[in-house]
């Protein structure tokens, strides 16, 4: 248990006095998780919308694939995203293996389905006729969107955060794609394993408090947007 | 609902903010980088923290260390997917480099692995000189050992002992295969008070939160010998041939020798590793 409490001294500490690694290894975790939440958000809520507002064959395994997808192992998405990146391999030319952009595209491919999975719920909750309604009323097909988009905001915005917290606190893809490059791609959860096989569990321990902290401080805003939404 | 818009834009703004910033990689990553796959027991130690901004700053070359076990290390050379390894698993190294895959191999250091278990010594092998003859004993006694089991240089230099000592001791009941880092493995083998086979690096660092002995340690048999391997650029266009060979001749010359000879004196009172450059093998 000291070791806990010492770990929490020493995140402030190294917090407070703007430890230049550690610094800069969470602004990478966020910066890396922000992007690849938005990339999700848009590629999530797109096919959420696809999905709910439309009829055709193969619908349901479509949607059946979403929600698998909610549930993806990260260390399979790393695994395939590895290989497909090798520079011997069929997306090599891009150079992209072991940098921080190899991270958020694996952890795009984490968060979309979530989001997606989440989305789609939302949007089917809403009443069925009121796509209708709202063309009715003599909107395009773009302001219909919108309009609905804004009524299911609510659990759009806990789509976002269910899909941020996938993303923010993986481990096995970003280890894998990345390679826990240091002051390149070393994010918050990857330093976290390597002080751990290091014995250095005090700093595991800070590292993790800050890793907390930051999913606090998004999600904390996330909500407060949500909330604020509610009241009116 | 205007101030709800105001605090959505101001979000989805900060959100391709870093978008935007995200796409901003180091002007170094682009050119002239190098990609040096090795084991865990050199990041962990702490020893390329020091060594890699000595070269990156001498080159110029970006360095991206992927840690992984030897057995991990030369796959990915075998696939052109790393430019240079830094491995400690001789046997698979010379296949390595018989099989085309490695140029040049050359002696950088070594230090040696050492056998840890519970005070208690429940398999009474304090004291044996021989690491065979220890192994013999834990597997009479059928006491816990907990082996890598990941093809890490460890796990092979564990199972050349096993065959050392005439046993099969996979599928026994009392081998257990961590498949984790050396480190993990020592606190697994320290929480449930068993026996395995360690480097004397990972063990120094990390002696202080284990509470497992030293029990095992001397025999010649025990030798952790490192090589620094070039992989093949002939068939493998796509590896960074200059900067690997740089790399190589960096971690044998002088200077890069006597800082692997002080290396961890100051913290744990004795070096992690004893440089080796240029001595036969």
């Amino acid at each position: 248990m000291d070791l806990i409490w010492e770990g929490i001294k020493r995140a402030l500490h190294l917090l407070l006095t703007l430890d230049r690694e550690v610094l800069g290894i969470t602004i990478l975790s966020l910066r890396v998780s922000l992007l690849a939440t938005f990339i999700s958000l848009v590629a999530g809520i797109g096919a959420a919308l696809l999905l709910a507002l439309n009829r055709f064959p193969g619908r349901r395994l479509a949607i059946a694939l979403v929600n698998t997808g909610m549930g993806f192992p990260p260390v399979v998405v790393g695994l395939v995203v590895t290989i497909v990146l090798w520079r011997n391999g069929p997306l090599g030319f891009l150079e992209l293996l072991y940098t921080p952009t190899a991270i958020v595209v694996a952890q795009a491919i984490i968060a979309t389905p979530i989001i997606a999975g989440v989305s789609l719920a939302a949007l089917q909750q809403l009443p069925a006729d009121l796509r209708l309604q709202i063309l009715a009323l003599g909107a395009s097909r773009a302001q219909m969107l919108w309009l609905i988009v804004r009524e299911a905001r609510l659990p759009l915005l806990a789509a976002v955060m269910a899909g941020f917290g996938g993303v923010i606190s993986e481990v096995g893809a970003a280890i894998m794609v990345g390679g826990n490059i240091k002051g390149y791609t070393r994010v918050l959860t990857t330093a976290t394993v390597m002080e751990t096989s290091k014995g250095n569990f005090d700093i595991a321990i800070a590292l993790s408090v800050i890793l907390l902290l930051l999913a606090f401080a998004v999600n904390a805003l996330l909500t407060h947007v949500q909330q604020r939404n509610r009241q009116r | 609902m205007r101030r709800i818009y105001a605090v959505l834009a101001t979000v989805v703004l900060a959100l391709a903010t870093c978008a935007v910033l995200g796409t901003h990689a180091p002007a170094a990553a682009a050119e002239n980088t190098l990609i040096l796959a090795t084991t865990t027991s050199t990041q962990d130690s702490g020893l390329l923290d020091v060594l890699i901004p000595i070269f990156e700053k001498k080159t110029g070359c970006f360095v991206k260390t992927i840690a992984v076990g030897s057995g991990q290390a030369m796959a990915m050379g075998q696939r052109g997917e790393a430019d240079v390894l830094l491995v400690h698993s001789p046997a698979a190294e010379e296949t390595f480099v018989a099989d085309g895959f490695g140029l040049a191999r050359r002696l950088v250091m070594h230090n040696d692995f050492i056998i840890v278990g519970p005070g208690a010594d429940p398999a009474r092998i304090r004291g044996t000189p021989s690491a065979a003859e220890a192994f013999v004993k834990i597997a009479a006694s059928r006491a816990l050992f907990l082996s890598r089991g990941d093809n890490s240089g460890t796990h092979a230099q564990e199972q050349r002992l096993w065959k050392a000592a005439g046993i099969e001791a996979e599928g026994q009941s009392w081998y257990q295969q961590t498949g984790l880092g050396m480190g993990q493995t020592l606190n697994v083998a320290a929480e449930k008070k068993g026996y395995t086979l360690a480097d004397r690096g990972t063990y120094l660092a990390l002696r202080s939160s284990l509470g497992l002995e030293i029990l095992g340690e001397g025999d010649p048999a025990l030798a952790n010998i490192y090589h620094v391997i070039e992989v093949n650029a002939e068939r493998f266009p796509k590896a960074n041939a200059a900067a690997a060979k740089a790399f190589a001749d960096f971690m044998v010359s002088e200077e890069v020798q006597t800082i692997i000879g002080t290396f961890g004196v100051e913290t744990f009172g004795s070096p992690l590793f004893f440089p080796d450059a240029g001595k036969p093998e």
